[in-house]
């Protein structure tokens, strides 16, 4: 492109150094280089002020307040310098049209398909083995590539480590009785040996007995003593669902704003959150500890393909 | 003299490279002067500085999520067990000198990487910077967009902090909801069932620190050559035409407002970064899969998928023996799926609507173009209204109104609004080509009040800026008389400016 430039086609006039687009853009140049040259000391003092702050281990502030000065002082001066103290032009530059002349076109496509279309048409035999040991290579290394990373799903999603007679434990591994909660109170509980684990979090709940009483028929025996437990895994997206409202007997999840009706089966009464939390059974035992009477009756967490 | 040595140095070089013709003609290489050129700078210099923090950053975090007891200087979270990734992250804030301010100014620079690289495409695309022969542009500029928020989010990830563990939990659930594959995907990506056995971090690492910024700096690398070679777009003005740039030179003008502007990014980001706290990681505490923080937003660029995801109604398809979590494929994939391939494929829908196939070098005012004006503003409501829906729970908090009513507002304005922005962006801008002289910079007025109370007015004195307008636009002096080509000899004889 550059050899067709018309700039280069003549000796430009010896008047060019006198050119107006050559002269600098303020119609005060010296003060111009004052106000470029104070911006760039007191950059310069900037600077320094960040060495003396790191060295005194100085505040963020500090640090970045004169880091901040030093570079926005001596980049506000090489601006000036460049905006008013530089050939104002306008200066102009032709574009050229970058595509090629039809003769090369033609001699690029003509390549491609004459010179490789001999040799692909000729050998088409190697062509289709060449295609096929390429094709099984990506396949093959996929494998290493994809397979590698983990395991597949089975039946993972479908269960958790409850089981009948699961002790509920709190986070510390300490057994969770029946006069831990008041009415109204929530505790995050997990089946023994899993404490903290993503899947096997449940929330556990203690309502009014009366308010138990109103759980979906065939689950009435699945709480005792006004206690309940469910999932605290929210349906919508897995967040935990941590928030409980007393008042209302709503368990709210604060990422997306679902909101489960605890009373009622944990069922979704707002938000996105499309199925219940799945409910755990318990049950008390002869020492009054709680115990699981079983894994909970659905797949917890988000929905995904493989769930019926 | 420093002359002579430039002139031998480079003599030695070309000899060797050739670098001589190219190399002026890259000097010479003339940027238009306007204001709008410099957004797609304000990216290019954060990524500089998201790049040097970054390497810095990456010198003491420790990409683990094993298990250790902190006890670092910070107090309230000593003899905690938390995992390597948030220790050190931690440990980066309190006990690596300068190491808070690097930390601040990384998360900083890329809010205003990805927040500069969305403005600079709104100009582009409403002044049709995008058309033949720039498409190849502003496909790599999509997905450099695309590779930024995806980026974004795995370093907002890695601290392993409640807030950021939350997020990952959440895109964990939106790969899982994938039909057929989702969970495979989940799987394999995590290395087993959320949380995985601790390989997300370290995974997260290499991706965010090697893998992403190698392919964003391929692209950026190809960003500028194109630029170079298909030279700027140009608003139309005075002497400026299809066939030609009018501007100041990349040297030395451009080279150093360039740089100065560089600077005062930088300054602006590190300013930011003392003085304005962004993610206090050590109030949010290590990330525990049942624990949960109240009214956390992620980052700015990923609003708007979170409130596509929080205004999404329960929808989850089933049957067949299978479930299709709809509430979350359709806002959280299908979504922006869709609008990534709207912005992809926007200059050739364009193009084939209005059958325009001629190169465009001088730019659009955007009400030269009613139509795609008007559906660029549709989509910035529709991307506002998601992003602000990402907010409902604040937003109700904070003008003391039912969630529900929040909610249902969104719902409704997501649909309704982008309508209503086309509809009046597209008379707007019907009505402003109507009126003559719209949006032409005037000369000043001095308004002069006599004696008597008479008021005169007399135009001001141009503005050194104004005088630029006046004069025709010349190629860039070379400072060298070329004998006439029928009597060369190969050799130039130089001029020294004095």
């Amino acid at each position: 492109m550059s050899d067709e430039s018309p700039r280069l086609e003549g000796p430009l006039p010896p008047a060019a150094l006198d050119d107006p687009h050559l002269q600098p853009y303020a119609r005060h140049p010296g003060a111009a280089q004052a106000v470029a040259a104070v911006a760039m000391v007191v950059g310069f003092l900037g600077f320094v002020g960040f060495g003396v702050a790191y060295w005194v281990s100085a505040s963020n502030q500090w640090q970045a307040i004169t880091l901040g000065v030093g570079l926005l002082a001596l980049g506000f001066g090489v601006t000036a310098w460049g905006k008013y103290l530089m050939p104002q032009g306008p200066f102009v530059e032709e574009r050229h049209e970058f595509h090629s002349t039809e003769a090369e076109r033609a001699a690029m496509t003509a390549a491609i398909t004459e010179r490789g279309g001999m040799v692909v048409k000729r050998r088409g035999l190697l062509f289709g083995l060449f295609g096929l040991g390429a094709t099984a290579m990506g396949i093959v290394l996929a494998f290493p590539l994809i397979r590698s990373l983990g395991p597949r799903p089975g039946t993972t999603l479908f269960q958790t480590n409850w089981k009948k007679g699961s002790q509920l434990v709190t986070i510390d591994g300490r057994q969770v009785t029946a006069d831990d909660l008041e009415v109204g109170g929530v505790l995050t509980v997990f089946p023994r040996g899993y404490q903290g684990s993503s899947p096997n979090q449940v929330i556990l709940i203690r309502l009014a007995d009366q308010l138990q009483q109103l759980t979906p028929p065939g689950r009435t025996d699945w709480g005792v003593l006004g206690y309940v437990a469910y999932s605290k895994m929210c349906t919508h997206l897995g967040c935990p669902v941590g928030l409980y409202q007393e008042q209302t007997q709503q368990l709210v999840c604060p990422c997306h704003q679902s909101i489960f009706n605890v009373v009622a089966g944990a069922v979704p009464e707002f938000g996105p959150a499309p199925r219940p939390l799945p409910q755990l059974p318990i049950t008390v035992d002869a020492h009054g500890f709680l115990r699981a009477k079983g894994d909970f009756n659905q797949p917890v967490g988000p929905g995904f393909w493989e769930r019926p | 003299m420093i002359d002579e040595s430039i002139d031998k140095s480079l003599r030695w070089v070309d000899d060797r490279l050739g670098v001589a013709k190219g190399g002026r003609t890259f000097l010479d290489k003339i940027f238009p002067d306007h204001w709008s050129f410099m957004l797609g700078e304000i990216a290019l210099y954060s990524f500089v500085v998201l790049l040097a923090t970054g390497v810095f950053l990456s010198l003491y975090y420790v990409p683990s999520a094993h298990e250790i007891i902190y006890n670092g200087s910070y107090i309230p979270l000593r003899g905690q067990r938390v995992s390597e990734a948030y220790a050190s992250s931690v440990g980066l804030s309190f006990d690596v000198r300068s190491g808070l301010l690097m930390r601040q100014a990384h998360h900083w620079a890329a809010d205003i990487f990805l927040g500069s690289i969305a403005v600079h495409m709104a100009r582009v695309f409403f002044t049709g910077a995008f058309r033949k022969p720039r498409e190849f542009n502003w496909i790599v500029g999509v997905t450099m967009l695309i590779l930024g928020i995806v980026n974004g989010f795995l370093g907002y990830s890695l601290p392993d902090d409640l807030v950021s563990g939350t997020g990952i939990r959440i895109a964990y659930s939106i790969v899982e909801s994938i039909p057929l594959v989702g969970s495979y995907i989940a799987f394999f990506l995590f290395g087993g069932n959320y949380p995985g056995n601790g390989l997300i971090i370290p995974r997260f690492f290499i991706l965010h620190v090697l893998i992403i910024p190698l392919v964003i700096i391929g692209l950026l690398a190809a960003h500028l050559g194109l630029l170079v070679k298909q030279k700027h777009t140009q608003f139309a003005g005075k002497g400026k035409t299809e066939h030609n740039v009018v501007g100041s030179p990349m040297f030395p003008t451009f080279m150093a407002k360039t740089t100065g502007f560089l600077f005062m990014v930088t300054a602006v980001i590190f300013l930011l970064a003392g003085f304005a706290q962004i993610n206090p990681i050590w109030q949010f505490g290590q990330y525990e899969p049942y624990q949960i923080s109240y009214a956390v937003q992620p980052d700015w660029y990923m609003g708007w998928l979170d409130g596509a995801l929080r205004i999404m109604p329960s929808w989850e398809w089933v049957g067949w023996g299978h479930t299709i979590p709809l509430e979350i494929f359709l806002p959280a994939v299908i979504f922006p799926g869709i609008i990534f391939n709207i912005f992809f494929a926007w200059p050739f829908l364009e193009a084939r609507h209005t059958k325009d196939l001629a190169y465009h070098n001088l730019l659009d005012r955007p009400r030269d173009r009613p139509k795609r004006t008007a559906a660029g503003a549709a989509m910035l409501m529709l991307l506002g209204m998601t992003f602000f829906a990402s907010s409902t729970d604040v937003m109700a908090n904070f003008f003391e109104l039912p969630l529900k009513s929040v909610l249902w507002f969104f719902r409704i304005a997501v649909v309704v609004t982008p309508i209503i922005a086309y509809v009046v962006t597209y008379k707007i801008c019907l009505e402003m080509r109507a009126a003559e002289g719209i949006g032409k910079r005037k000369r000043a007025v001095i308004v002069t009040r006599s004696s008597t109370g008479e008021y005169s007015t007399t135009e001001a004195e141009p503005r050194p800026g104004d005088g630029q307008e006046e004069l025709e636009a010349v190629p860039v002096p070379t400072f060298i008389d070329l004998v006439p080509p029928e009597l060369a000899t190969g050799e130039g004889v130089r001029r020294v400016m004095r």
